[in-house]
This record gives structure tokens, sequence and C-alpha cells, in this order.
């Protein structure tokens, strides 16, 4: 179990997070070269609801593919934030949409607040690549990735004609954490 | 193109059928298994092979095996529900002796039951879903790699005994999507049906003079001759009160159970010198294996023994490791299904003690690790 | 002009299982010489059959022969056709097993319009088990199953393939054993999914219960009740009463054939 790192995207479903979590286990998989699976609970529903895709990243092999001691969590919706955040380890992160998400149960765990989809609706243009600019975010806060695998595993998996608009959202992901840290 | 990919365990089911030249499918939507008809419904044409989304189970069962019999490697891949469906026509193809594979990605409940959560409660009935005696072969591949190699596997085998084979694994693993690297092509042998080297007019199709599996014609070859779900004889026509029925039945169930030594596969994970050992497969053999590296970190000599061939069971295998262990622990996504073949084979030799859960969730590695303590 | 029906027919295979008097035989020979009419390889022949009395008429004859499961000859054709679909797919299948069990199997066959000819040999009645009533018996009939007569409603088997999209639909009777070599031919040449319901005597289960005194009883009623189409369009409403439409009852032209159509897919992505 040595260097397993847990990933939970989550928020409702629609906002693209099985294929942000399939993009973020795609970068290291393939363009890293870490081990790395990618699982998503399904439901019934195809838009709405709480939804959530988890990525497992480790050094060694990864045999249970499900997360249950989290790392870090990406909430992008109050109720996916209150359904999901009891699986965040001690001392985990718990990255959640400032806009989005006003009431965030109380753990051990760091709380970031960043404006995700005020970001990508007002700073890129379009809402629906609030995913992306979650990516960004979350490649810069665990530093597991490098920002050019991110880029190419994104870039081979959104639809053809999106590409600038697509680099243009993770750039801003990557800005929002750098410019906190600053 | 890149033969690395981050791929679905349905998705590497379809393309394992692919390498093993499957040219043949035949399905009907299913949760949650119809990425594997949803891949194959993108490459098969582009191949110039067949594929069929037809009105119902049973008749995509059908289809594939009318495909097999005119020569295609033919697939289908269903979940519970339809695993149901596919018994009548699965039967078939056991009597009649047509090589076929059947997918069944497993999820929960008896009914519609938990559509979109794993299970392994179908595992009995991959052995004896269908009416009558009859033989089966399951495989039951626990990651995105072992999916694809398990269902070139099957084709392989399905060929070569000229039965259904059946390629069983959860939900969990048919979604989840793990690195894979596509072996190059010839990497992995490929096998074809025995074929005929006599004229037309010498052959019986069920000729079993000279081995246990007779040469098989395909349909359209010239070889014209009779096929029918009704117990027959050397020549395919029905035979009523006859003691070949008899003969022929142990012929078919020897077909597999005389080819153990080539048929079943397993993988042993830290067994030398356990003192516990888990029997699992699919997700459970997974869990298990984070929950033997744990408890070996406690200091406790546990192993794992996941099996990759349920059926027919490893039963000596499971005999002799029953001899070396003080328990079997079995971790199976079912109210106790697996775990009674264990026990069978264990003949009190060892104890053996079941982890059951048909919640829709997986049973954890901290599940497993509780009764590996509690075993000593 | 005798016709040699010995080169089809399996030596050693005969004779069949039918009862005296079935008129499964008569249907059987003018299969034999439909085929024969065509001047077709018996090598390029699939004849697949359910379960039931005609299923059991595929083994009699040399083609390649298929004996499925109840209900599901039509899938199982499928499947060879659109593996082989330049070879002849024929398919032989009672009331029963086409149009109950194997209900779903015939009406999607005739929606997909694949080129498969399916014979129904509808003698209103399960035969092989005894005489229960089937989804083609009319109201009032009497089977070991509706033993106070039946109340439950029939197929009218050409216009549910008609309804369903067969684009060669066609009846025929045991009786009129000439005519129907021609239906047979023209429903096998026909491109696309032809279905030839063929009205039979089932004297044994069906005959005795319905005041058949004899099997020439049941030709007789055919020979009376069933009519060209062209002289039913023009029959009153009371001189149509208890008869019924023969021949070719409905035909189109031109639609596309599902190998065509998927093999057509298969060519365009090769470009």
């Amino acid at each position: 179990m040595s260097g397993r790192y847990e990933i939970r995207f989550s928020g409702s479903g629609g906002q693209g997070l099985i294929l942000a979590g399939v993009i973020f286990a795609e970068a290291a998989a393939i363009y890293d070269g870490i081990n790395a699976v990618q699982s998503q609970s399904y439901g019934p529903e195809a838009r709405g609801g709480a939804s959530k895709s988890e990525v497992i990243l480790s050094d060694g092999a990864i045999d249970f593919p499900k997360a249950t001691s989290i790392d870090l969590m990406l909430a992008l919706t109050q109720e996916a934030c209150a359904k999901y955040c009891k699986d965040v380890k001690e001392g985990g992160t718990l990255l959640v949409d400032e806009d989005f998400v006003h009431d965030v149960p109380a753990g051990d765990y760091n709380v970031i607040r960043l404006p995700i989809i005020r970001t990508a609706s007002e700073a890129v243009g379009k809402a629906f690549v609030a995913n992306i600019v979650a990516i960004g975010a979350i490649a810069a806060i665990t530093g597991r990735v490098s920002r050019e695998a991110v880029e190419k595993a994104v870039l081979s998996r959104v639809p053809k004609g999106t590409e600038e608009l697509n680099r243009k959202a993770l750039s801003a992901g990557y800005e929002l954490v750098e410019r906190r840290t600053v | 193109m890149t033969r690395v990919k981050l791929l679905q365990g349905n998705e590497a089911c379809a393309e394992g059928a692919l390498y093993a030249g499957c040219n043949f499918f035949a399905g009907y939507p299913i949760t949650p298994s119809t990425e594997v008809a949803e891949h194959l419904a993108r490459k098969l044409p582009r191949s110039g092979g067949v594929f069929l989304q037809m009105e119902d189970e049973i008749a995509a069962m059908a289809a594939v095996i009318g495909g097999s019999l005119a020569g295609c490697k033919a697939l289908t891949a269903t979940s519970g529900p339809g695993f149901s469906l596919k018994q009548e026509n699965l039967g078939f193809a056991m009597l009649t002796e047509i090589p076929c594979v059947v997918v069944d990605v497993m999820r929960g409940g008896p009914s519609t039951g938990v559509p979109t959560g794993p299970g392994q409660s179908d595992i009995m009935q991959c052995r004896w879903g269908t009416h009558g005696d009859h033989p089966s072969i399951c495989l039951t591949p626990a990651y995105v790699e072992e999916i694809f190699s398990e269902t070139v596997r099957a084709f392989n085998l399905s060929e070569k005994y000229r039965t259904p084979v059946i390629v069983a694994f959860d939900e969990v693993v048919g979604h989840m999507r793990e690195r894979i690297e596509i072996p190059e092509p010839g990497a992995i042998p490929l096998v074809g049906r025995p074929r005929p080297t006599c004229p037309p007019s010498e052959y019986l199709p069920y000729d079993d003079s000279r081995g246990d599996v007779p040469p098989m014609a395909n349909f359209f070859e010239g070889y014209r001759y009779h096929v029918t779900g009704l117990n027959h004889g050397p020549d395919g026509f029905p035979v009523n009160a006859s003691p070949r029925i008899h003969t022929d039945e142990l012929r078919l169930l020897r077909k597999v159970e005389g080819n153990r030594g080539d048929i079943v596969r397993f993988a042993e994970h830290r067994l030398e010198d356990a003192e516990v050992a888990v029997f699992a497969y699919g997700i459970c053999g997974r869990s298990a294996k984070t929950a033997v590296d744990q408890a070996r970190s406690e200091g406790i000599r546990a192993g794992l023994f996941r099996p990759l061939t349920v059926w027919p069971f490893p039963e000596e295998q499971v005999a002799a490791l029953s001899g070396r262990v003080r328990r079997i622990v079995v971790p199976e996504l079912s109210l106790g299904q697996i775990v009674l073949e264990v026990d069978r084979c264990a003949k009190g030799r060892c104890a053996v003690e079941g982890i059951h859960r048909v919640d829709g969730d997986p049973i954890t590695p901290a599940q497993i690790l509780a009764r590996i303590r509690e075993a000593l | 002009m005798a016709f040699d029906y010995g080169k089809y027919i399996r030596p050693g295979k005969l004779p069949h299982i039918w009862c005296p008097g079935c008129s499964y035989g008569i249907v059987f020979k003018s299969l034999l010489r439909a085929v024969d009419a065509q001047g077709l390889d018996p090598d390029d022949i699939a004849l697949v059959s359910g379960i039931g009395c005609a299923s059991r008429l595929p083994g009699y004859v040399d083609f390649n022969t298929l004996h499925t499961t109840h209900g599901r000859a039509l899938a199982f054709a499928t499947g060879l056709k659109m593996a082989k679909p330049d070879k002849h797919v024929l398919v032989v299948s009672g009331d029963g097993d086409a149009t109950a069990i194997g209900g779903n199997h015939f009406i999607h066959a005739c929606r997909r319009n694949i080129d498969i000819t399916l014979l129904v040999f509808n003698n209103f009645i399960y035969g092989m088990t005894g005489g229960q009533y089937s989804p083609s018996t009319q109201p009032g009939r009497f089977a070991s199953t509706m033993p106070y007569g039946n109340v439950d409603f029939a197929f009218d088997i050409p216009a549910l393939a008609t309804g369903a999209g067969a684009t060669f639909v066609a009846r025929g009777t045991a009786y009129h054993a000439a005519a129907l070599d021609k239906l047979i031919v023209d429903a096998m040449r026909h491109r696309g999914f032809s279905v030839v319901d063929i009205v039979n005597a089932c004297p044994t289960t069906y005959g005795r219960r319905n005041k058949f005194k004899s099997p020439t009883d049941m030709l007789l009623w055919m020979k009376d009740a069933f009519v060209p189409a062209a002289a039913y369009a023009k029959l009153s409403p009371d001189e149509a009463a208890g008869k019924f439409p023969m021949g070719v009852l409905h035909r189109v032209d031109g639609k596309p054939e599902f190998c065509e159509a998927y093999y057509g897919m298969v060519e365009r992505l090769k470009s």
C-alpha cells in the first residue's frame, strides 16, 4: 500500500466528473507511467443526483480499486459534499466549489475553497469545462501527475475543435491553486 | 496506435474477443455489460464482422450459435436477468457441441436486483444454469488485463473442446479502468475448432471413436449434416432410449473434467507457509490480496488462492490447500455459493468460513483482514 | 413426369413421424419440388426448425439442417444468414412454434426484412404435445386445453407478418399443392423476409375434436374455404363468411434487405 493516493471527484450527474476521473487516471497511467485505476459508482439516472468517480494512484500494485481512505476529495455540489465526505481521511484534503458548497461538514481534514464553476463560466467562458478546471486544480494541489501528462490526457479525450477551450480551462485550474499559494 | 491503454474491463473483454478472432457478436442491452456490445458495435463492422442487436437475450444466444455453426467465432455478453434467459440455448450449444463464448458481467440480486452494483451470485448458475447434466467451463478474471487474456483463452478453450465457455466477472471489474498493454498479434496463440479431414460422404459429426472432441464441419462447406438438440447418435440424428445417450453425456462431461490440467488456472499469493488462506475470485480476489498483504505486515501468515477457472472447480488444488492451512476464508458477493465447493473439497481437513455481502458494494480488504485476524 | 424425391431425402430416415392423414407430407413434397425448380445446390441451403411436428422435417432432407429449441428457429437462422449472406436459409415452423413462443422472433424477423423464408405449417393446434389450442385456433374450436370451446382469439398470421414489416406474405394450403409449389418458389426468390402461411390438417388432435369425419374432410374444407385473393376481394360480406384469401397477399419490392443494409455499411466503412 506504499504511496497509495486516493482521489474522489464528486458533484452532480452531467458535470463530467466521470470523464474527469478517466482523464486524471489516463494522465497518470498512460502518460506518466504511474499505476492508476479509475472506478465509479453508477446510479440509474444519467443526469442529476450525486455522482462520484474515483482514482487511485500508487507506486505499487493497486488491488482494491475503490477509495476508502481518501487523500483528496472534490465536491462541486452541496449534496455530493454531504453524501461523500465521510471517507476523507484524517489530514486529507476536501476541495469544494466556493459558490456551490456553503456548508462543509466538520472533520479532521483541510478544506480548500475555490471558485471552480465560476472560473469555468466567467474566466474561461463555458460552464461545462468546470470538470477540466477541477482537473487542473487537483493536479496542482496533489503534484502527483506532471502537467505535461495532464495536458496530453485532456487533449486526447475532448471533442475535436474544443482543444483551445480545454487548454485554457486546465490552465485556469492550475492558476486558481498557484494564485492561492503565493 | 499505442498498445498501452487505460481500458474499462468491459472494453478489455471486447478487445480480447477481437484479438481472439471474434467476428460475430449478438446481444441485447443490459447493465452492467452493455459496454461490451457498444465497443463491438463500433469495431466489428469495420473489420467485416457481424454485430447484431437482437430482439431479446434468447434470440441473441440463438444467433450466436447460428453464427458459430456457419464458421464464425461468436460472442454474446449479458448480465443476471439476461443470463437466465440465455440458459435455454446455452444448453443447446452444450449438447450440440457448438463453440461460443458467453460473458456474464455479474450484478447483484435475484430478479432485477441491483443492476448497477457488483454481485457473484450467478456463479452456481454458471455451472448448473441450464437443465439437464452438462459440462461447464467458467473463467473468472479479476483485473482488466486478465479480462482481456481470459477472454482470449475462453475462445481458445471453446474452439478446442467444442463447448460454450462462460467468462464471469463482476460489475466492479467490468466497469473500472486500468492500464493494459494489448499484446502484439500472435503473442497469444489462437486455437481453432478441430476440422474434419475425411470426405463429406464419410463424415459423422459426432463420431467419438478417435477422441472425445469430434471434428466439426461448418455449414455450407459441403458437409451436409444434421444438428439437433435431441440426444443423438454419431451421425447427428436423434436416438431414443439408447445406451448411447448415457455414454455420450459422459463424454460431454469428460471433455471438460478430463482436461482439468489444461483448463484449470489459478493464481497463488504468499501461500507457501500460510496458516490461513483466502479463496476468492473477481473483485473479492482483489480485496483479498490487499488484506493478505496487510495481514503479513502484521506478522500473520496469510495467503491467497485466486481461481481464474471456477468451473471445472480446482478440486485438487483446494484439497491440497486444505491439508496445509488451518482455515480457508471465502469472501464472495453472494449469500454462500462457492464456499460450498471449497467446503466440499476441504473434506473437513481445515475450517472453511465464508464472508458474504449482497448489498451492491464490494467486500473491503478491512472486512477480510478482520476475519483473517479472528482465524488465529 | 415422376419427380425423384429420393435425391433430396436422406437414406434411411423415412418413414417420417407424422400420423396417417397428416397433411405435412404433402407440404414436404411441395417444398422439395420448389427447391428443385430453382436448381439450387443443396450445399448452399440451410433448413432450420424449432420444436413440434413440422420441426422434424429438416432431419429427412439432405441439406444443412438445424433442429433447434422451441420457437427460436428464426433467431438461429438469423445468425446463419448474417454469417453467410449469400446462402439460402429456410425455416419451417408450426403455428405455436412461430407465433406463440416464437412470436417475438417472428415479428422482428419481419421488421428486419432479412432474406429468410419462413414456412408456417399452420394446423391450428399443438399436435406433438397432444392437441392444445394455439394462437391460430379459431374461437369456438375445441382443444385439450379448451375442452368447452375456445374463448381466446386467433392471430391472422399473414396480417401479423404484413403489419410487422415482412415484404412477401402468402397463404397456401395442403389441398392446393400445385399452387403451393409456386408460392414457395416465389417466396424463396423474393429478396427480403418472406412468410408462407400453409394451412394444414391434423386429423389426430384437431380434426377428431372438431367434427371432421376424416382427413379427407379436412382437405375438402380447405378446397371450399380458401379462395384466390383476387376472387376473395370480389365476394360480398355474406359470401365471404367462413372463407379466407390465399395466394400472394402482400408484397413490397425495394425495401432494403437487412444483410444488404448491414454489409453495405461494412463496405462504406472500408472507404
